[in-house]
């Protein structure tokens, strides 16, 4: 496998890193080469915020992800601004409550889910990023569901392990979807 | 070993925890604060101290006394923090006191911005500091490196009594990585013989100090002290070397942006284009042999860095100015990106 450069990108608070982390976590399951990297700065406070991961085979020469295989997007402004960075023949998931998928590629492929409505209508208040992630687990050969489940377990803080289940489901509902 | 997924921040301070470190003197700033709030968390379980002290002068003079008192001390800061460090470290420097600052650059100068940077080579390599003295300079590139050379900066650092730096920058020091964490032994250094702890009376006082008064006597403190630093050029310089063998154009690069740029030397060598690249580990003693066994075939140089052009100037030295050093950077915060670096290895490749 050549490397899985993936962009994770949203406003501050809808879990981008968080998001990123799980993937991060899953390659550390399947022990491959990985890089976690955040926007740091003004940017994680209320404004926009995105989140590079990297899984390989290989060493990962820069963490900076600047042409994604792999988009996960949850904002309108990070949906303009990515989308044109997209690799040939990358996939695109993205939220359809809070996105309008308005772009003139043809070459890349777009995942399109009512992420934040779905997390609304199944009491998974903040579930939305994870909804995401289960619709990149089914569509993609990033990991297997175990894998995703053992690094939601790694990623989830001791303190809120009662969330756990909560993740599953909401990884469920996207693989689904 | 165990991998675990750790920012290079958090990896600092953990690795430090493991090699002995006693004491964390701190002061919080931009892009290295997980490495304080790190050591708040763990120091005390350790059995060492965590003090965020009122400002950066502060914390480093807090690191003069404990190292005084020969336990293992260590302070971090970002780089308008490290400036404020600087009269603190000539201070370590002439008292002859092993020490290690960590630096996770950021732009400069002034309070500059808080994106990656290298713009702090100059300090770090030639004058972090008033007086006639250098620092151990590692520049690590991955966070697998930042616990490996925290653990060497402290083990040089007692060896040679001086203070030992890792240049890091806010790139390494954000990112997640696996990491290992290998088996350390801290107490390998007997400092009996200097350390100005309690003994109750049981000894003659030791004296720690920087003031000779008779130009003499200064003069040859610090001839004897630029003796150990003769020897460790002679032996603690480190390098990667890759795909230097039978290269045309060798990439000259270190910490963050050598992993850009080693991107860019894949994609080149994948179109035919025989780039090497030269990755200083340590800054200070540069890597002269080593950049010359990586010269010895190429046509030119190209110095690739997050500043404008700070390691050119080394790098001519080092190989006595018998080939064209050509010089790419991005500065300010801004990150090169590997197709950039790839257009400037096409640009010197044309002239070869």
């Amino acid at each position: 496998m050549a490397t899985t450069e993936i962009l994770l990108a949203g406003f501050g608070g809808q879990g981008i890193l968080f998001a990123g982390k799980i993937l991060a976590y899953c390659g550390l399951m399947d022990n491959k080469e990985l890089s976690w990297l955040p926007s740091y700065g003004p940017e994680m406070r209320g404004g926009t915020c995105n989140c590079s991961v990297c899984i390989s085979d290989e060493p990962i020469g820069s963490p900076l992800v600047l042409t994604p295989d792999i988009l996960v997007v949850m904002n309108q402004p990070s949906f303009d601004k990515f989308v044109k960075d997209v690799k040939p023949g990358g996939k695109v998931f993205f939220d359809s409550t809070m996105i309008e998928a308005s772009t003139d590629r043809t070459d890349i492929e777009l995942y399109g889910i009512p992420s934040q409505q779905m997390a609304d209508d199944n009491a998974l208040k903040g579930g939305s990023n994870i909804i995401l992630l289960g619709k990149l687990l089914k569509e993609t050969e990033i990991c297997s569901l175990d894998t995703m489940k053992k690094a939601i377990e790694k990623v989830v803080p001791p303190k809120k392990a009662a969330l756990i289940p909560n993740n599953y489901k909401a990884i469920e509902l996207g693989m689904n979807a | 070993m165990e991998r675990n997924l750790m920012k290079g921040n958090e990896a600092l301070a953990e690795a430090a925890i493991r090699a002995g470190c006693k004491c964390f003197f701190g002061y919080p700033i931009t892009p290295q604060t997980e490495l304080a709030a790190y050591m708040a968390k763990r120091m005390h379980k350790a059995g060492g101290v965590f003090l965020q002290a009122e400002s950066e002068i502060a914390a480093i003079n807090m690191v003069l006394g404990a190292a005084s008192t020969g336990v293992r001390a260590m302070t971090s800061s970002s780089s308008p923090g490290i400036s404020l460090k600087s009269e603190g470290v000539s201070y370590i420097a002439g008292s002859d006191l092993p020490a290690v600052i960590i630096n996770v650059e950021r732009g400069g100068p002034g309070l500059g911005g808080i994106q990656p940077s290298q713009a702090d080579y100059w300090q770090a390599t030639k004058a972090l500091g008033h007086g006639d003295f250098q620092l151990l300079v590692y520049a690590p590139a991955s966070v697998q490196e930042m616990v490996d050379y925290v653990v060497k900066a402290f083990d040089r650092a007692d060896k040679y009594r001086m203070p030992a730096m890792i240049l890091a920058d806010g790139l390494l020091g954000q990112m997640m990585e696996p990491v290992s964490f290998p088996e350390i032994n801290p107490d390998a250094y007997d400092k009996s013989g200097w350390a100005a702890n309690g003994h109750n009376n049981a000894r003659d006082h030791h004296i720690i100090n920087s003031l000779y008064l008779q130009p003499d006597e200064l003069e040859r403190s610090i001839i004897d002290r630029y003796k150990r630093y003769e020897i460790i050029k002679e032996t603690e310089t480190e390098a990667e070397l890759y795909l230097t063998e039978d290269c045309d154009i060798l990439l000259c690069a270190f910490g963050a942006t050598a992993r850009v740029v080693k991107s860019a030397v894949n994609t080149a060598r994948e179109q035919g284009i025989k780039a090497g690249l030269f990755r200083p580990k340590t800054l200070w003693p540069f890597p002269v042999k080593e950049i010359n066994e990586a010269a010895k075939n190429a046509k030119a140089l190209l110095s690739v860095e997050m500043s404008m052009g700070q390691m050119v100037d080394d790098i001519k030295l080092a190989i006595n100015c018998s080939k064209p050093v050509e010089f790419f950077g991005r500065t300010g915060g801004v990150i090169p990106t590997p197709a950039e670096v790839l257009a400037e290895i096409k640009r010197i490749g044309g002239t070869l």
